[in-house]
């Protein structure tokens, strides 16, 4: 936070801008890899291999016609879109996409913003999330609508715990030498780094629980009931047109990239490669390096993000529930009990 | 950088139009929203006091939960908006209370000249840290800590089962 | 320096406000939603309190209350939903006898 203002701007403007460059290419990515898992093509007319095929979905959300159910409250039927949007972009300001870098005597934090409490934005962003997904079904003044978004309000909220858990037991591993962890995600990336070993490796479990709820969170299948078309017609988006809907559309799938970045960070050593990237305080030429490291890492599992979309089939919404608080909140009380002791005796 | 005055005065804003809207408004939804404005404003006043946890502890916990279950019991509930009565006098009483209670917690501010002292730094080897804060809690309020823990069980049975709809065949 | 005052005059608004909405509404939820507001002006004295002395000690107290209102909020909105079911009303006032 010793950053001058225009520095503070300047990161800010770079991590909003790969945010917004990843999403159209994300919305893409979809389509092409659902497309090449089913045996199929995908877009492929507007630009080469389709490459222009979200701006032609951009300019088609722009200037659709803006329906607004009767009875509807204005102002937090546009604003509901507008909230998850906004909570899933804050989420990447506090992703790490290098160590530090240092030109002459100025060292930079490659991260828009180095709070020590890197972790909790992240947790507090997604719960003020659910907001948007509430007040987007209520707003609609349609029965299908409030059903659907109190059905997945209530998942994000009971998956919230579990994330909440899975995060915890792997920020016990994030303890340095004196025994003091860190919230920070520039941290945890570092002390990964030092030790050479990615979390994923020293808290497996942690990582299929952060995962699991993850998906979640982001009413991604397996858990996307609440917005499945032959369910509840679109749950809480579908009284929603043009821009509105689009805003919603860049929510979740910023949403997805914001998680994937977190995980990255979390489990999968970041800007992290053995051998590639081994220091933390780098040069020019070294932070592009470890920006790319994470950028291929980010991709990679977005890559599986998508995969697995179109592989497993959906869940049932009591049996969303049933998992999130039967299997996985006892599971990840127990991964903190056993990873907890396993720390503390040395062990890990 | 911004002073720390403006923060302070911005926030206060925030917290108190939430505060004056939960109060007025007719519709129970959009007090809630209010007020879970409202307690994001209290968030960021706890971050110019230097408490960095508890502000993120409020906004998970305070607006980001409690405030997501009063969405959804009101809701549920789906209430309509009563018309407005008109000030009774027993609503001009209860206003009458409400700024009787702030001047009696004024009073002491405006007596006691020391309280009006520009307020000196905090104490730079114990600040409001996670560590810190951590360290307090599990060590010297080890206890309020474990009877916290088996209250917030006791209250999840019991709201539970209070909530929970008769089965076929039971009674109320 | 913000001095502490402003903090304890904020406190006690809020504090009255919530008073007066406690005591001015009759919807059980508005009313639930006064006492929150009472319980968050405690919480913002503690902290601008301690911050002086034990900084620390003053977020580990807010800490309690803000696990003992999640309690309570609990608690309480199941009764306002045990008590919605009985008598179709959320009103404070339609709920004075002890006849179903």
């Amino acid at each position: 936070m010793n950053d001058p203002l225009w520095l503070m701007l300047l990161k800010s403007v770079v991590v909003f801008g790969l945010t917004m460059t990843l999403v159209p290419a994300l919305v893409l990515a979809e389509r092409r890899v659902s497309a090449w898992m089913q045996y199929r093509v995908g877009p492929n007319r507007v630009g080469p291999f389709g490459a222009l095929q979200p701006l032609a979905d951009l300019v088609k959300m722009l200037f659709k016609e803006e329906v607004r159910p009767g009875g509807v409250p204005g102002f937090l039927f546009t604003a509901a879109p507008a909230i998850a949007a906004t909570c899933s972009l804050v989420m990447m300001a506090v992703v790490p996409l290098g160590g530090t870098l240092e030109i002459g005597e100025r060292r930079i934090r490659l991260v828009a913003a180095d709070v020590d409490l890197g972790v909790l934005v992240v947790l507090a962003a997604s719960s003020i999330g659910v907001y948007g997904i509430t007040l987007g079904g209520w707003a609609s003044n349609s029965k299908y609508s409030l059903l659907g978004g109190l059905r997945s309000s209530a998942q994000m909220i009971s998956y919230e715990l579990t994330l909440a858990l899975a995060l915890l037991g792997v920020l016990l591993l994030g303890a340095d030498g004196t025994g003091l962890g860190s919230f920070s995600l520039s941290d945890m990336v570092a002390r990964q780094a030092e030790s050479g070993v990615w979390n994923v490796f020293r808290a497996p479990l942690a990582f299929l629980l952060f995962t699991t709820a993850a998906f979640a969170e982001t009413n991604r299948l397996p858990f996307d009931l609440p917005e499945a078309e032959p369910e509840l017609v679109g749950g809480y988006h579908t009284e929603y047109s043009a821009m509105r809907f689009g805003l919603f559309f860049l929510g979740e799938y910023a949403a997805m990239v914001a998680g994937s970045a977190v995980i990255v960070c979390l489990f999968l050593g970041g800007w992290h490669l053995p051998y590639v990237t081994p220091s933390e305080v780098v040069g020019v030429g070294g932070a592009a390096l470890q920006a790319a490291v994470f950028l291929a890492k980010l991709l990679a599992f977005l890559f599986f993000f998508i995969h697995v979309r179109w592989t497993l089939p959906r869940f049932r919404y009591d049996q969303l529930m049933r998992l999130g608080w039967t299997v996985l909140l006892p599971l990840a009380l127990a991964n903190l009990l056993v990873t907890g002791g396993l720390v503390a005796a040395g062990i890990l | 950088m911004i002073d720390e005055r403006v923060a302070f005065v911005a926030f206060a804003v925030v917290a108190l139009t939430g505060a004056v809207n939960v109060v007025v408004r007719r519709n129970p939804v959009h007090g809630a929203l209010w007020l879970a404005s409202a307690f994001l404003g209290i968030a960021g006043l706890f971050l110019t006091l230097g408490a960095g946890l508890l502000a993120a502890i409020q906004v998970i916990v305070y607006a980001g939960a409690i405030m997501v279950l009063f969405l959804f019991v009101i809701l549920l509930l789906n209430l309509e908006a009563p018309p407005f009565e008109g000030i009774s006098i027993a609503r001009g009483a209860s206003l009458l209370a409400g700024a009787a209670t702030v001047a009696l917690l004024v009073h002491p501010l405006v007596v006691a000249r020391e309280l009006q002292l520009p307020a000196q730094p905090p104490v730079p080897d114990v600040p409001a840290t996670a560590g810190n804060v951590a360290a307090e809690l599990f060590t010297r309020f080890a206890l309020p800590f474990e009877i916290v823990s088996l209250l917030l069980l006791v209250a999840m049975v019991g709201a539970i089962h209070v909530a929970r709809r008769p089965r076929p065949g039971e009674s109320a | 320096m913000v001095p502490q005052a402003w903090y304890l005059l904020l406190s006690a608004l809020l504090f009255g406000l919530g008073i007066a909405g406690f005591a001015a509404r009759r919807n059980s939820l508005v009313m639930f939603m006064s006492v929150e507001l009472m319980l968050n002006a405690a919480n913002l004295a503690f902290v601008a309190c301690a911050r002086e002395h034990e900084p620390a000690r003053g977020s580990v107290a807010a800490l309690f209350v803000i696990a003992v209102a999640a309690a309570e909020v609990a608690v309480g909105l199941a009764l306002v939903l045990a008590l919605f079911r009985l008598k179709r009303t959320v009103n404070a006032d339609e709920a004075r006898e002890l006849r179903a």
